[in-house]
């Protein structure tokens, strides 16, 4: 099939950029979306342009590095896939498709398609963990799990880290991020005793980074490659409120 | 947000509970009225628990419109530069038309308290007459202010149905089974209050109170 | 010219000798310490944020050490630990199904086909058990039964259930775990992170290992970064061949730049080779993905019993199928080990008779079970895993068989190091899948993990431990010639590969080279194919440095340069990887030589010759490489054969 794509270039962050229509032919069903940008890449780099910069990794939908805006979808349009598994079987011949980098003042672009997504690294180093020297850990049958309580952390813990969350959210908030790890933590009887300074600490970090407030609007979890439930945030919720009435008596809080 | 918008909807509860005595004929209607201002007393002097209540809600609306403004500002920095391919609205819609659905309700209520508070805008304009007030209001000659209001509480509805969701979920609703619940109520709640509300100019449009 | 000279025999000084079960208890006692107060005042620097390098900077960092820690991705959570989906080994023996510390020892040992060290294979083995306590402790969601406690499986032909697991995502989980205890550290300010970095030299002062030499992939800066040890952790070379299950940025420059700098390498011939992943479908491949083995449990593999049969398979009656795993290996059919798997789809595949649109498959075959045990019970076992596979092929695998073929999955070569885990350059200390590892020459499933977290919680703390006691060495900065010469030669690196300014894109020369490799240096080897393969690279690497295309400049993101110096680096690694292959004349796990097989077409090892670790040390470019044997000494589990007829 024939495609046209309209591409987000900027050289740099300091330069404004602009969006830039290429014409890419003989695009096969099979190729993944990333594939179809490889060719393009192969092309531009003979004809003496520059290639496309995006971001990608594994190319199996778990490390959580490339994102894509294709369309104003964060991913695509194939839910609970991101855009390394996205295949061109989704698209139709002559199909205009427009890709965008993630847009959020907390993921500045470096280059093209590329962001820069520290600020999530920095929100796990407010709290996003369980102090756990190594070697002082107790046997692990020492505590019980309950079944439901661990197949729920899983759910929470299975987040990639990709940000199409925050793409994709109207008010550039990184809520999701920030709850799943919360929920995940907070599920958990080795979690406890950091509970409420988690929170706090969490919260406190994804404003200072500069991302938007919650409003519960939802998109997030519709675009979300790992289908992270809008509960985490009920739950992160909760427990900040609970946190934020004991801020004044928690030591370290 | 939430805290404020609960005192909202305790109000908005009340008042249409009262507009529903427009059914009970004149009299029910008019003494109901006298009455709000009468509350209190003799241990408040005069008007003093109406105006009280009048403090808190203006009170909770400023607090609200507040944190609305302070959310849109941080949405707004929180993405500096917008998509060039806007995307089709995935999430409830009612939650993407709040900011707007609260300007428009703002507007509607400004048009109201100087409709049916102060009769600056009426054709009755009577203070002690409220019933003749809501009847000449909606005549079926004047229907583009019977219009006005539907399209108001049709906002309002979204709004609530949105806000009401929301709030619950702020105030840590977290199960997946009690956001199925939450979004019901919130739901089932901006229904019957659109309803509630609407069913009063309807009736005086369609004759059914004069 | 000789393709290599023999070298004198080199042994692990660190090893400690006695009873095998007291060998790490007495080494961890004879170590030196170093107070807390100097670890202050000492600098470490971690390559890689894996589970083997997130864990070390995490533990040095929580022991007071300055750490600095480098990777590529654009966050230490990124690092392809992430993809491993079946699971982690211990011997808890949770199950009291006869498990312990010596039957993990003894399996790992024979599932290396006899060519790793029992010492360390033991160490290996006592510390799995720690590693399931950490991560619980870190909050790792892992698999647990209704009771509360955890649930394991048997994988990869052990006889016992050893297996911790998170559903198919038990490196995510794990990294995870590791990736947040290194957040820790790095808002405590001891560890500092340096992601989109990567390493492009390393700095020898006085022959220790001192420094390294850092590209900002965002700016273009070089820099040299110094530190009192070095610790690589950088992963396996599996994308020499291309397509490999391995991550696009998966790289071998950071150990190749430490073995020209004199480390040794060891073993690079020995690459596992899964035989479930979804085939090829064009030119355009860009990678290929794994299928979890598990499959196998009810998946039929057949293949049509004549060439070039082009029916679709419903139309294929069964008396014309071959189900050539049943017909040649009755008693393991199709669950025999990856190895013997993976061969026997090479093997079909050349008579002629693969399947699918390029000829390089064969079906996995669902239809018998999902007659037998219905849509309903099929689906709740693989559901996830038939999704995934209609993703990327577009076919419904419960209405058509499944295609597969077998991928570069798992290198069990690299640098040679000692007990300690130092290699032959003091103050290089290599871990992980970056090390030529305990898994001798064949990686049994589920152990990957363990031994990447083994060596970065428990390890590597213990013995670096004992090099840094030894100083304090004296202080240096990117003003010693030692490390302005080693910056220039990146940057003259660098300008090189930007100046050829020629007619061909570095995929299109690693795609090439992974053909080379992939065709005579993959499931089966010979003399005749290795040689063939050794002129060929060395042709294009000929034509790479005259040919190859790199836009733009040295500053600032530029992915194809990024790419060209690693491809550069494949392109010697494979040559050695040749020559490894061509001087083993025995067969032995993930190394199958066509010349040595039994009979029925079984590996063949040649205990008396080739019962030694393969070492190679660097001598010029171009210049052949010297071979240093480590014999192998087996005290404790005698080599047999294998047989899975």
């Amino acid at each position: 099939m024939n495609l046209t794509l309209r591409i987000w270039r900027q050289t740099g962050p300091e330069d404004k950029g602009r969006m830039v229509t290429y014409q890419v032919d003989d695009v096969s069903p099979d190729m993944s979306f990333l594939e179809m940008l490889d060719v393009l890449n192969e092309r531009l780099i003979l004809s003496g342009e520059e290639p496309v910069a995006f971001d990608h990794d594994c190319r199996e939908g778990i490390c959580g590095m490339c994102g894509l805006m294709i369309n104003g979808n964060a991913h695509g349009p194939q839910r609970g896939t991101t855009a390394c598994q996205l295949h061109m079987r989704q698209f139709k011949d002559g199909d205009t498709i427009d890709i965008e980098p993630w847009r959020a003042r907390a993921f500045p672009v470096i280059k093209d398609l590329v962001v820069d997504r520290n600020s999530f690294d920095q929100i796990i180093a407010a709290g996003g963990y369980i102090t756990v020297p190594t070697g002082s850990a107790p046997e692990a049958h020492s505590v019980p799990v309950a079944k439901a309580n661990a197949d729920a952390a899983f759910e929470s813990a299975a987040c990639i880290g990709c940000g199409a969350c925050v793409a994709a959210c109207p008010n550039g908030s990184g809520m999701l991020f920030t709850a799943a790890k919360v929920t995940q933590l907070s599920l958990l009887p080795q979690g406890q005793p950091e509970r409420y300074t988690r929170v706090i600490g969490m919260v406190d970090a994804h404003d200072e980074a500069g991302f938007g407030g919650c409003t519960n609007a939802g998109e997030c979890t519709v675009v979300c490659p790992k289908g992270i439930p809008l509960s985490t945030i009920g739950r992160l919720n909760r427990d900040y409120l609970a946190a934020s009435a004991k801020r004044g008596d928690t030591p370290g809080t | 947000m939430a805290v404020s918008g609960i005192v909202l909807v305790l109000f908005l509860i009340a008042h249409m509970l009262g507009n529903l005595k427009v059914f009970a004929g004149a009299a029910s209607f008019d003494g109901y009225a006298h009455w709000l201002r009468d509350i209190g007393k003799p241990a408040l002097p005069g008007v003093w628990f109406l105006w009280i209540l009048r403090a808190g809600l203006v009170v909770a609306v400023v607090a609200h419109i507040w944190a609305a403004t302070v959310l849109a500002l941080r949405a707004r920095a929180a993405r500096p530069v917008q998509y060039a391919h806007r995307k089709k609205i995935q999430g409830s819609y009612a939650a993407r038309t709040m900011r707007w659905g609260g300007v428009i309700i703002l507007l509607f209520v400004i048009y109201h308290l100087l409709d049916l508070t102060t009769g600056h805008l009426n054709p009755v304009g009577d203070p002690t007459r409220p019933f003749a007030n809501v009847v000449a209001d909606f005549a079926p000659e004047r229907w583009y202010v019977t219009l006005f209001y539907t399209v108001a509480v049709v906002a309002l509805g979204f709004h609530l149905r949105h806000g009401m969701f929301s709030a619950l979920r702020s105030l840590g609703q977290q199960t997946p089974g009690g956001e199925r619940r939450a979004r019901a109520v919130a739901l089932g709640f901006a229904v019957v209050i659109c309803a509630g509300f609407l069913v009063v100019p309807f009736a005086v449009l369609t004759g059914l109170v004069s | 010219m000789e393709l290599f000279t023999e070298g004198d025999p080199i042994a692990d000084t660190k090893a400690p000798d006695g009873p095998i079960e007291t060998r790490w208890e007495r080494r961890r006692f004879e170590a030196k310490l170093v107070n807390p107060a100097n670890r202050r005042k000492m600098t470490v620097i971690v390559v890689g944020t894996g589970l083997a390098g997130g864990a070390a900077a995490a533990t040095l960092g929580e022991q007071g050490y300055h750490v600095k820690s480098y990777c590529y991705q654009d966050s230490p959570r990124r690092a392809h630990s992430i993809a491993a989906q079946g699971g982690i080994n211990a011997a808890k023996n949770y199950r009291n199904d006869g498990d312990s510390v010596h039957r993990l020892f003894y399996d790992t040992v024979k599932g290396g086909d006899f060519r790793s060290r029992e010492s360390n294979v033991h160490r290996l083995a006592e510390v799995s058990v720690n590693i399931i306590d950490q991560c619980v402790a870190q909050g790792v969601p892992f698999a647990r039964e209704y009771g509360g406690l955890l649930d394991t499986r048997s994988f990869g032909g052990a006889q016992v259930q050893r297996t911790f697991y998170a559903r198919g995502q038990t490196g995510q989980q794990l990294l995870l775990g590791a990736y947040q205890a290194l957040e820790r550290q790095i808002g405590l300010g001891n560890v500092e992170m340096n992601a989109r970095h990567e390493m492009l030299e390393l700095i020898l002062v006085d022959g220790r290992a001192r420094g390294i030499v850092v590209r900002d992939m965002v700016t273009g800066e070089i820099t040299t970064e110094m530190a009192d040890a070095v610790v690589l952790a950088s992963g396996g070379y599996g994308n020499v061949f291309y397509l490999s299950t391995n991550a696009k940025g998966c790289n071998v420059t950071a150990t190749w730049r430490a073995h020209r700098k004199g480390a040794y390498f060891a073993n690079p011939c020995y690459t596992q080779i899964h035989p479930t992943c979804i085939p090829v479908s064009g030119d355009h491949q860009s990678k290929l993905t794994l299928m979890s083995e598990s499959l196998r449990n009810d998946g039929r593999v057949w293949v049509p019993k004549t060439k070039g049969d082009d029916r679709s398979p419903k139309d294929i009656p069964e008396a014309e199928r071959d189900y050539y795993l049943e017909r040649i290996y009755p008693s393991f059919g199709n669950l025999v080990p990856r190895d013997i798997a993976s061969r026997a789809a090479k093997n079909v595949c050349d008579e002629g008779r693969g399947v699918g649109p390029t000829k390089l498959g064969v079906y996995l075959d669902f239809a018998d079970a999902i007659s037998r045990l219905g849509r309903k019970a099929v689906e709740a076992k693989y559901g996830n895993l038939f999704e995934m596979y209609e993703r990327i092929t577009g076919e419904d695998p419960y209405e058509v068989p499944m295609r597969i073929y077998p991928a570069v999955h798992y290198t069990m070569g690299g640098l040679w190091v000692d007990y300690d885990l130092q290699s032959t350059v003091p103050g290089l200390f290599v871990i992980g899948e970056a090390n030529f590892s305990d898994h001798g020459a064949n990686r049994l499933g589920a152990s990957a993990l363990m031994q990447g977290l083994a060596d970065g919680y428990f390890v590597l703390p213990s013995t670096i431990a004992n090099y840094l006691a030894a100083g304090p060495l004296e202080k240096v900065d990117g003003s010693h010639p030692a490390a302005v010469e080693a910056r220039a030669d990146v940057e003259d690196r660098i300008q090189r590969l930007l100046a050829i300014d020629g007619d061909r894109t570095v995929d299109s020369f690693h795609r090439e080279l992974g053909q080379i490799m992939w065709e005579h240096c993959g499931m089966e080897r010979t003399e005749a194919g290795l040689r063939k393969a050794i002129d060929e690279i060395r042709s294009l690497r000929d034509q790479f440095w005259q040919r190859v295309k790199v836009p733009g400049t040295g500053e600032g993101l530029n992915q194809s340069l990024e790419k060209a110096g690693r491809v550069a680096d494949f392109f010697e690694l494979a040559e050695l990887m040749c020559i490894d292959a061509l001087h083993r004349e025995e067969s032995c796990g993930g190394h199958f030589r066509g010349e040595h097989q039994t009979p029925d077409g079984e590996a063949q090892r040649d205990d008396d010759r080739f019962a030694y670790v393969a070492a190679w040390e660097f001598t010029a470019t171009g210049q052949p490489s010297v071979l240093h044997k480590e014999d192998l000494k087996f005290e404790y589990v005698h080599p047999t054969q294998r047989s899975y007829k």
